[in-house]
This record gives C-alpha cells, structure tokens and sequence, in this order.
C-alpha cells in the first residue's frame, strides 16, 4: 500500500528531477516552444515542495491536491494548469484514504489523464506529455518501472510526430524531428513515481 | 455606486502591456455612460510574459458586482490558467465565465455590452460574435 510520504517522496524526487533536467527541458523548448519549460516546471515543483514541508498533509489524494494546486498557482506556463491538473484530478480521485493500493493509483492517474485530454485537448499523437502518460497508465497495472519504460518511449516517439497543440503547432511541419519538451517532463514524473516505489 | 449590477470583464494576457492596453481602449471605445468595471491581468507576478493565477483571481474579485464576470484570455496558459481555475470550484467569483472570443475585439464587444447593462449571458455572446466579423 501507498500511504502519504511515499507520495511526498514521489514530488521530491520529480523536483529533484526536473532541477537536474531542467536545462534540457529548456534546450528541447528552444526550437519549437518559448524556451521557458524547465525553469517553469523548477520553479513549480520547487513550490510543490515548500508548501508540502509547511502543510505536511496526511493522505496521498492530500499530498497531490496540494501539489496541483501549487503548480497552477506558481508556473506561469501552459504546463502549470495541466500538470496542476493532472496532479489535483489525480488526488482528488484518491479520496482521503489514508493508504491507496497500486491498482487505486493506476486508476485515479487515467482519471488525471482524461482530464488533462479535456483541458488542453489533446490527444495520442498530438505530440504532447499525453504521448508520455497514456502509456505509462496503460503500464502501471504491470508495474512502476513498466510505467517508466512506456513513458520514456512515449517521449522519444513525439519525435516525428508534427505538434498540433500549443506553441509548438505555430512552427507546423518544423515540429517534426523534435522530442516534445512535454512528454520529456512527463517521462521524468512517471520515473520519478518508479524510484519513489524503489524500482 | 453607479454601476453596481454591471458585468465584470477581465482581460488575461501573456502580457501586462498588452492587458492594460486593451482594457484602456476598450473602455475608452465604450464611450460615456456606466463605467464598467474591467481588470487586467497580464503577464507573471514577477513582470514577465506568462500567466498568474494570482493576478486573475485578484483581477476578477476586483471586477464582481454581483452580475457576473466575464474573462477573456488570449493564448496557450492564459487560456488554460483560467479553465483550471474554473474547474477549482472556489478559485473565482460565483459565475465567472470564460468567453470564447477573439482577445481585442471581444474585449470591446464586451465592455460596450456590458455598459448597457446587459447580462453575463448578452455580454458572452456579444464577445463570441466577434469572431464572425471577417476582414477580408
């Protein structure tokens, strides 16, 4: 069972992560983006784990609501609102169990995950984290590192896919050749759940 | 106060400069009358290009007499900001809409609307049908 801190130690390690990464975060958003997604998404999770230092919630859906909510409010970029929204739709989906199984978290992420689909729009094979999650939840019924598996080969398969959401779309077909910065990010926080599960 | 059951409008873009502007000119377009009520919300809190959520909550508890508020976004995270904010439930006023409109010309549709006195719902579609106005 998953109870809150292993969910805690899941945001540390994706800060810890996107702070290692962050440059070439910003390096794959140059071509086709504005340039600003790692030092977006560090200045996100490095609030995410402030506010989870200060408010230390109980339950795993606690932790992530917290989370979202911190990343909507702190990122000032289009990955602020829908991974603020994956994360909160995720906690909410989880209740106020204080424990969750790996199934319970398997099912709140496709939940997150729709709701990304609705806010943003996108879908498999629009060149965005989508491509990174989709699978990774298709996955994390077989395990976590599964999961971190499919989401790394989601990200590298945005590379000939034309970007057809966001900035990205506005550079049409000189999108293609390019690793979605987007479904980059996801991949990490898909890998970080696997280290924060020890695999 | 004179304008108490007027809609809201917030204007939400990547930019400060170019919220305030076209909050400025909408109003200005609007001519006497009412004045209505009409908040920017541009850029990042620290001045950059981008969005806060801060800013526009701020921006629309600014703006809400009650009748509604109506917010116009213009890109990417503008646009997505304000959804997920919505989709919070207790992030913005009671009745707080997302306007589907082109960002400059709805922005005047709206206020001009929305000085008559008309409701969120006149003031939503007034902004939407801007988009029919071709240009060529």
């Amino acid at each position: 069972m998953l109870d809150a801190d292993f969910f805690r130690r899941w945001m540390t390690v994706t800060a810890a992560s996107v702070d290692r990464e962050a440059e070439r975060l910003t390096a794959l958003d140059s071509p086709i983006g504005d340039a600003d997604h790692g030092s977006n998404l560090q200045r996100g999770f490095t609030a995410v784990t402030a506010a989870l230092e200060k408010e230390t919630p109980d339950t795993p859906g606690g932790v992530l609501t917290l989370a979202g909510r911190q990343l909507i409010s702190t990122v000032g970029g289009a990955s602020g609102p829908l991974y603020g929204t994956l994360l909160r739709r995720t906690g909410k989906a989880l209740g106020d169990a204080a424990e969750v199984s790996a199934d319970q978290l398997a099912q709140a992420l496709r939940a997150g995950v729709d709701a990304v689909m609705t806010l943003g729009g996108a879908t498999p094979g629009d060149a965005t984290m989508i491509d990174a999650l989709v699978p990774a939840v298709d996955a994390l019924g077989t395990s976590f590192s599964a999961a971190r598996t499919a989401a790394e080969e989601g990200a590298v398969a945005t590379t000939p896919m034309q970007a057809r959401k966001g900035r990205a779309s506005y550079v049409g077909e000189r999108s293609i050749g390019h690793q979605d910065p987007g479904a980059t990010s996801s991949a990490l926080l898909v890998a970080a759940l696997a280290e924060a599960a020890g695999e | 106060m004179s304008d108490a059951r007027l809609v809201g409008i917030v204007l939400v873009s990547h930019s400060a400069e170019v919220a305030s502007s076209v909050a400025a000119m909408a109003k200005g377009l609007a001519g006497g009358g009412p004045a209505v009520p009409v908040a920017p919300a541009g850029g990042t809190e620290s001045g950059g290009l981008g969005t806060s959520a801060e800013l526009i909550a701020a921006a629309a508890a600014s703006v809400d007499r009650g009748a509604g508020v109506a917010v116009l976004a213009d890109l990417g995270s503008a646009v997505l900001t304000v959804k997920a904010l919505l989709a919070e439930g207790d992030e913005l006023p009671e009745r707080t809409r997302l306007v589907d409109a082109p960002f400059v010309e709805g922005a005047v549709a709206a206020v001009v609307t929305a000085a008559s006195g008309a409701d969120l719902a006149a003031v939503a579609s007034a902004a939407a049908e801007a988009y029919t106005y071709r240009k060529v």
